[in-house]
C-alpha cells in the first residue's frame, strides 16, 4: 500500500519536474510574473485595457526583430548579438529616404527598398566573417555590433546629409540625435486598419505586417533550402555529407537576419515615432536576444512561435512592470526587474548542454 | 626567404599593437599636446589601470579566455567604498578597509560566477559578459533599493534624500589620490606615484610566483586542455573556480586604487565600462585571448591611453567637430578586441584543422605498416 503510494507520488513528482525541465523553470517564473501583473493592474487602478493595447502595440514595434533571430538560430550560428549591424542597415534606409525627398507612405517603401542592399552587402560581409570563426561566432557578434555602431556614429556626423529635418539647426551638418518622423512614415502602418473600441486600439497593419514576414519565415524553413539550413544547425557533418554547402547556408542565414533586423528597425521606427541615431542601437541586441528565450527557444532551437509567445512576455513585462510595481510599492523597480529578467533568461540558455556541439 | 618569413610572422603576431604605434604617432603631433602634459598623464592612467588589467591574467592562464566577470569584482569594490565613505573613514585606512571589506563579497560573485562558467565551458566569453549584465541589474537592487533600506546606511552625504538608495555620485574627496601622494616623487614635472607602483609591482612579483606554485601549474593544465588534466588527477571545476575568484577580488582590489585616483563614484556607471576598457587596453598591448603576459598589460596601457587622451583632440584638429574624436577612440577600442577575438578563432580553427591532417596522416602511416 505504502510502496505504491509512494510510486504514485514519485511519478507525479517526476511528472512535475518532467514539465520544469521542459518548459524552463525561468520561463515559469517569467509567465506565472507576468500573470500576477495583469492579475494585479486592475486593483492598483491601472487600466486594464490600456495595459493591454500598450502590450500589444509594444510587441508590433517589436516582433520582427525577434523574428530576425530565428534563422541564424536554425543554421547553428547561435544568438545574433550582432544585431545592431542590421539595424545600422536600416537606418541607412530610413535616413537615405527622407534624404531623397520622399515623404508619407512612400518613404516607409524606399526606406525598405534603400536598406535591402545595405542589408544584403553587410550581411555577406558579416556571415562570411561568422564562417572564418565556426564556434565562436556569439562573443564575436557582440563585438561585430558595437563596432559597428560606434563606427557609424562617426558617420553620422561626416556623412554629407542636407535635409534640414534631420541635420542639426545651427551647424547645418551632422544628423540629429533623434529625428521625428512626423510627415514621413509615422504609424504608417499602425494606422492602417487600426481597431479603436474603448481603450483598446490595436494596430493591425503592424500585426498583419508581421504576420507576413512571419509567415513568410515559416514557408522559407519548409521549402527545400530551409530545411537544409536546419539541417546544418543541427549536423554539419551530416548536412556536409548530404551534399549541402554548409558555408553558403549559414551565409544565407546572416543574410536573412540582417535584413530581418533591418525591417524590424523601420517598423520599430514608425510605431515609435522618431529615428534613434548614435548610440541607441547599441544595446538593441539584447532584449531581442531575451525576448526569443522566454518564449521557448534555445540557443540552437528556435520556432515562430516562441518569436510570438517570447515577445508578447517580454514585451508585457516590460510594459506592465513600471505602473502596476509603482502603483502597489510606490517604487520603480521596473528597470531592475526587466535587467534581471532578460539577462537572467539569456545566462539560463547559454548555461544549457546543447547536443550540437561545433 | 627565410628571413622575410620571420618579418611576415613578427608583423602577424604583433598586428594591433604596431596598429596602435602607428596611430598614436601620427595623432600626438596632431593634438598638440605638450611632451610633459602627456607624460604626467600616461603615468596617472598608469597607476590608475595597471592593477585592474592585471587581475585579467589568471583566467586567461587558466584558459578561461577574457574575464568580462572582471567587473563582478569592480562592483564589490565600489560597494566597499560606499560602506567605507558612509562611515566616513578617509584616507589610507579608508583605502585599506575598502579593500579588506571587499574582499568577502568578491569571493561570493567570483564564486558564483565560476560556477556558472563551468556550466558553460566553450563559451566562458560570452556567458561571462552577460553576467556582467546580470549582477548590474542585482548591484543596482542592492544599491539602489536595499541600502539604507535594509541595509544600514546613514550619512547624508551618500544617501539619497528620499530615504534610500546611495546617490548618483559619491564624492572620495577626503581619500583622492591618498595611495598616490603618499611617497610621491617628481621627476622633470611628470608625479610618479611610487606607493601605487610599488603595490603594482609586488602584485606582478605575485603573478610571477603564483605561475610557479602548484595551483598556478593546475591552471595552466587547465588551460591546455582540460580533459588531459582531468585524466591528471586535477581538480578542474574548482580550478577554474579558483582562477575566477582570484580574478575577482584582484578587479576588487584594482577598483579601490582606480577610484582613490579618480576621487569620486559613480554609483551606477563606474563599473559597466571597465571591463571593456580593460580588456581593450591588454589586447591592444598584444594579448590574445589564450597568451597574454605582464609585459602586454604595461604596453597595453601606455598604447591604449595615449590613443584615449590624444584622439579628442587630434580628431577635433581634422575634422573641426571634438565629438568625432570621442566616438573614434570608442570605435578603436570595440574594434581592437573585434580584431583579436578573430585572430584567436581564426587561429584556434587552423591549429585544429592542422591537428586533424597529422591525425589522419599518422593513422594512414599506421595502417599501411
Amino acid at each position: 500500500m505504502n510502496e505504491t503510494l509512494d510510486k504514485t507520488n514519485l511519478t507525479l513528482r517526476d511528472r512535475l519536474r518532467g514539465f520544469v525541465d521542459s518548459f524552463g523553470l525561468p520561463r515559469l517564473i517569467i509567465a506565472a510574473f507576468l500573470l500576477m501583473l495583469y492579475i494585479a493592474a486592475p486593483f492598483v487602478g491601472a487600466g486594464f485595457w490600456m495595459q493591454i493595447s500598450n502590450t500589444v502595440n509594444r510587441f508590433s514595434w517589436n516582433a520582427i526583430m525577434v523574428l530576425a533571430m530565428v534563422p541564424m538560430i536554425h543554421s547553428g550560428c547561435g544568438l545574433n548579438f550582432g544585431l545592431p549591424l542590421g539595424i545600422i542597415s536600416g537606418l541607412l534606409g530610413a535616413t537615405l529616404s527622407i534624404e531623397l525627398g520622399f515623404t508619407g507612405p512612400t518613404s516607409f517603401l524606399m526606406a525598405i527598398l534603400i536598406a535591402t542592399p545595405f542589408a544584403v552587402v553587410l550581411g555577406m560581409g558579416y556571415g562570411w566573417l561568422l564562417n572564418k570563426i565556426k564556434g565562436g561566432e556569439m562573443m564575436i557578434a557582440t563585438y561585430v555590433g558595437f563596432s559597428s555602431v560606434s563606427f557609424m556614429c562617426m558617420m553620422w556626423l561626416l556623412l554629407p546629409y542636407h535635409s534640414p529635418t534631420m541635420v542639426w539647426g545651427y551647424a547645418g551638418k551632422g544628423l540629429r540625435t533623434t529625428i521625428s518622423l512626423e510627415g514621413f512614415y509615422d504609424k504608417v502602418l499602425a494606422s492602417f486598419l487600426q481597431i479603436n473600441i474603448g481603450g483598446l486600439s490595436i494596430p493591425t497593419g503592424t500585426l498583419l505586417f508581421f504576420a507576413l514576414l512571419a509567415f513568410g519565415m515559416w514557408a522559407f524553413l519548409h521549402t527545400k533550402t530551409g530545411t537544409a539550413m536546419t539541417a546544418v544547425g543541427s549536423n554539419p557533418t551530416f548536412a556536409k555529407a548530404a551534399g549541402v554547402n554548409v558555408d553558403r547556408m549559414r551565409m544565407l542565414s546572416v543574410v536573412l537576419s540582417t535584413w530581418l533586423a533591418a525591417i524590424g528597425i523601420l517598423v520599430y521606427e514608425q510605431g515609435f515615432g522618431f529615428i534613434q541615431l548614435y548610440m541607441a542601437p547599441f544595446y538593441m541586441a539584447l532584449p531581442a536576444v531575451s525576448a526569443i528565450l522566454i518564449g521557448g527557444a534555445s540557443v540552437n532551437k528556435a520556432s515562430i512561435a516562441n518569436v510570438i509567445i517570447g515577445t508578447f512576455l517580454f514585451q508585457g513585462i516590460v510594459t506592465m512592470t513600471p505602473t502596476v510595481m509603482n502603483n502597489m510599492i510606490h517604487m520603480d523597480m521596473s528597470e531592475v526587474i526587466r535587467v534581471v529578467a532578460s539577462q537572467g533568461m539569456i545566462l539560463y540558455a547559454l548555461t544549457r548542454k546543447t547536443e550540437a556541439t561545433k | 626567404m627565410k628571413k622575410e618569413n620571420k618579418v611576415l610572422g613578427f608583423l602577424r603576431d604583433n598586428t594591433v599593437p604596431i596598429m596602435f604605434i602607428v596611430i598614436c604617432a601620427v595623432c600626438i603631433p596632431i593634438s598638440g599636446f605638450s611632451a610633459s602634459y602627456l607624460m604626467n598623464e600616461i603615468v596617472t592612467r598608469m597607476g590608475r589601470n595597471i592593477f585592474l588589467i592585471l587581475a585579467l591574467l589568471i583566467p586567461i592562464m587558466s584558459g578561461m579566455g577574457l574575464n568580462f566577470g572582471m567587473t563582478l569584482g569592480a562592483m564589490a569594490g565600489e560597494i566597499a567604498l560606499i560602506f567605507v565613505s558612509d562611515w566616513q573613514i578617509w584616507g589610507i585606512p579608508g583605502v585599506v578597509l575598502a579593500m579588506i571589506l571587499s574582499i568577502p563579497i568578491s569571493i561570493v560573485l567570483g564564486a558564483f560566477c565560476g560556477k556558472i562558467l563551468n556550466m558553460a565551458k566553450g563559451r566562458e566569453m560570452i556567458t561571462s559578459y552577460i553576467i556582467s549584465f546580470f549582477m548590474n541589474g542585482i548591484y543596482q537592487l542592492i544599491v539602489l533599493y536595499m541600502m539604507g533600506s535594509i541595509i544600514p546606511i546613514r550619512h547624508f552625504s551618500v544617501k539619497l534624500p528620499r530615504g534610500y538608495g546611495i546617490r548618483n555620485t559619491v564624492s572620495l574627496l577626503n581619500m583622492r589620490q591618498c595611495l598616490d601622494n603618499l611617497l610621491a616623487v617628481r621627476v622633470a614635472g611628470v608625479k610618479i606615484p611610487v606607493l601605487t607602483f610599488l603595490i603594482i609591482a609586488l602584485l606582478c612579483l605575485f603573478i610571477v610566483w603564483f605561475r610557479r606554485t602548484k595551483l598556478g601549474q593546475d591552471m595552466r593544465a587547465v588551460g591546455q586542455d582540460m580533459n588531459v588534466a582531468r585524466d591528471a588527477g586535477i581538480n578542474v571545476e574548482r580550478t577554474r573556480i579558483i582562477s575566477i575568484v582570484m580574478s575577482t577580488v584582484l578587479a576588487g582590489f584594482g577598483m579601490v586604487i582606480y577610484l582613490q585616483n579618480m576621487g569620486n563614484i559613480a554609483t551606477y556607471s563606474s563599473h559597466s565600462q571597465i571591463g571593456m576598457f580593460c580588456i581593450a587596453a591588454l589586447l591592444v598591448g598584444g594579448a590574445s585571448v589564450d597568451r597574454a603576459s605582464i609585459g602586454n598589460v604595461f604596453l597595453g596601457v601606455v598604447l591604449f591611453h595615449t590613443m584615449f587622451i590624444v584622439a579628442p583632440k587630434a580628431g577635433a584638429q581634422i575634422t573641426g567637430d571634438s565629438m568625432i574624436g570621442e566616438y573614434f577612440r570608442v570605435f578603436v577600442s570595440y574594434a581592437v578586441i573585434t580584431l583579436a577575438l578573430v585572430m584567436y578563432e581564426t587561429k584556434k580553427r587552423k591549429h585544429k584543422s592542422l591537428m586533424a591532417q597529422q591525425l589522419q596522416q599518422e593513422q594512414k602511416e599506421a595502417s599501411a605498416s
